[in-house]
């Protein structure tokens, strides 16, 4: 996961940099991602998580991947529970603190199924800070004298060259692999961001290869026009996927709020019978639909109407 | 042990303790639930330049009525805010030290104020798998804090499980020895009471009790021995004016019921 300097620019200058198209479909952005393949995930809980991405590698079939997100919300259970992934880092794993502690989250760690690795939430985010800086690690303040870096062999403690103050010291994540979700970008991957931009910017900076999926792909005009708007360049992009609520049933700032009803059905059926649960609803909402706009129709036009009408009005009512 | 009197529930009795607590002018960083909710209230009432932080990224948020976030990380944490950064910028704020008061909930405490939000039972066996840090261990590792948590023997523990978030850790000068320099535990709000930490020892301490709260219950629901401050204060109950100001706030009970 640190790899050395050398092999990590190396990986970077191999990489067709290039202002060039790579607009695709979600399954051949799938196919670029392989088994065993560490995958840092943008958003945070509930918002701007790449579903779109997340629903196409685990119908792809993909297994054992090592995940990152600063908080993980469903799309965790459903990793899980696919065979998609059977390690995650992340510092906060439930659906949403509304619906109480994820029975699948527990059901999975709990036998051994599955790991969740903790990290604090700043620990997660300045290890995708110095994966952005090309740098080896940060150092820190906070997870000192608790129990959570006792369990994690990667940290270290040392005493400040400069002060003799004690800092923590977290190691880089560079993934292999980051899935982020934005508002719009062009065909080109120049990433435009509104509102919360959690830890997206230095996620896609660290990963040796980023695929976005994107509400819209709009014209490299329209990005030109507002090149302060944009917050990820091209050259860190190598897919780019066009998935219109491509968030759902999670939301994307000032396009659509969560599909809350779907939401509490989904919880309500983990909580009945979580093993069976999650396994009808993987039938149902993954397996099932032959297409991205196929698994919309399944939320229904009324929910993902009523979640656009709130989510725009939000900022503009 | 859950209190209920026809006048308000626990989890209000808690938002509006704890949000007296909280000074205008003050910057808190706060937690989803009730945390949430009581700065909220308090900037309603009585500390309208009470700047709100969520880990989310949101500085100087201002909530808006029955549309409470289900986390810290929703565009409704951001409406009407002065500021959206990055979730890693907003915690560095707690670390550069612009943070008056950190504010969250809690699933289990001990008598020096860690907290436990990850493992009940042995970690490597756990009987339960909690959640976890989110921000927490962040937030109390680099500022004074406020824990607002319902109180029940099983939550008020000897020694936690797991320490997730950091309090005063095996009491007297630890804390600092560990290297955490600035901070601590500094008001623990249950529905039976306020508890602040003695300053020596860093053990939890009975401040004040709420109306009808006597010392014994108090006691009979913690698992430690707590000490109780000489000058023992006896809290006003919430008034007509706090509660509707909270119902109002949150008039589905998503954070109250």
């Amino acid at each position: 996961m640190t790899p050395d300097y050398a092999e990590l620019c190396h990986r970077t200058h191999e990489r067709d940099r290039s202002l060039r198209e790579k607009v695709m479909s979600l399954d051949e952005a799938a196919a670029l991602v392989a088994d065993n393949a560490s995958v840092g995930i943008g958003g945070s809980t509930l918002s701007r998580t790449p579903m779109a991405m997340i629903w196409a590698l685990i119908r792809a079939g993909r297994k054992d991947l090592f995940c990152a997100r600063s908080i993980t919300s469903n799309e965790g259970e459903l990793l899980f529970a696919s065979g998609a992934s059977r390690h995650l880092l992340t510092s906060w794993f439930s659906q949403g603190i509304v619906w109480g502690v994820s029975r699948i989250m527990r059901l999975y760690t709990e036998t051994g199924r599955a790991r969740f690795e903790e990290w604090s939430h700043m620990a997660v985010g300045l290890r995708f800070r110095a994966g952005a800086m090309g740098v080896p690690f940060l150092p820190m303040r906070s997870m000192m004298g608790s129990d959570i870096a006792h369990r994690l062999p990667e940290t270290r403690l040392i005493d400040c060259p400069f002060t003799g103050a004690k800092l923590m010291l977290v190691p880089a994540l560079n993934p292999d692999v980051a899935l982020i979700h934005v508002q719009r970008c062009d065909a080109y991957g120049n990433a435009q961001i509104d509102g919360l931009p959690f830890m997206d910017l230095d996620l896609a900076m660290a990963a040796n290869r980023v695929i976005l999926t994107t509400e819209r792909i709009v014209s490299n005009n329209k990005i030109r026009r507002a090149p302060d708007q944009t917050k990820i360049p091209f050259m860190a992009v190598d897919a780019v996927v066009e998935a219109p609520f491509g968030s759902a049933p999670h939301e994307c700032y000032g396009i659509y709020e969560p599909c809350f009803e779907h939401l509490d059905a989904y919880a309500a059926q983990i909580r009945r019978d979580p093993e069976e649960g999650v396994r009808a609803y993987l039938e149902r909402y993954v397996y099932g639909p032959k297409s991205w706009a196929e698994y919309l129709d399944l939320l229904g036009l009324r929910e993902l109407l009523d979640a656009r009408r709130r989510g725009t009005s939000i900022h503009d009512d | 042990m859950t209190t209920r009197t026809a006048d308000h529930t626990a989890s209000e009795l808690l938002a509006v303790m704890s949000a007296r607590l909280l000074r205008d002018g003050q910057v808190v960083f706060a937690g989803v639930g009730v945390p949430l909710l009581a700065a909220t209230l308090a900037q309603r009432l009585h500390a309208p330049g009470l700047t709100i932080l969520f880990e989310g990224g949101v500085v100087g948020a201002f909530i808006e009525p029955g549309k409470l976030p289900p986390s810290t990380n929703e565009q409704r944490c951001a409406r009407r805010a002065n500021m959206v950064l990055g979730s890693t910028d907003v915690l560095l704020l707690l670390q550069r030290g612009y943070i008056d008061i950190g504010f969250m909930g809690g699933a289990q405490i001990d008598q020096y104020g860690n907290l436990n939000s990850s493992f009940i039972g042995d970690p490597d066996h756990p009987v339960t798998r909690l959640p976890g840090t989110g921000g927490g261990n962040d937030i109390a590792s680099l500022t004074q804090m406020i824990v607002a948590m319902k109180h029940e023997k099983r939550r008020f523990v000897k020694r936690v499980d797991f320490v997730t978030s950091p309090g005063f850790l095996s009491g007297a000068e630890s804390r600092r020895e560990a290297g955490l320099t600035t901070g601590g535990m500094y008001r623990v709000v249950t529905d039976l009471g306020i508890f602040g930490f003695e300053e020596r020892s860093k053990r939890m301490q009975l401040v004040a009790l709420h109306s009808g709260i006597t010392t014994e219950q108090v006691q009979t629901n913690t698992g430690f021995e707590l000490l109780i401050a000489a000058e023992l204060a006896i809290t006003e109950p919430p008034s007509e004016k706090e509660l509707k100001a909270l119902r109002h706030l949150d008039p589905d009970r998503l954070y109250t019921a």
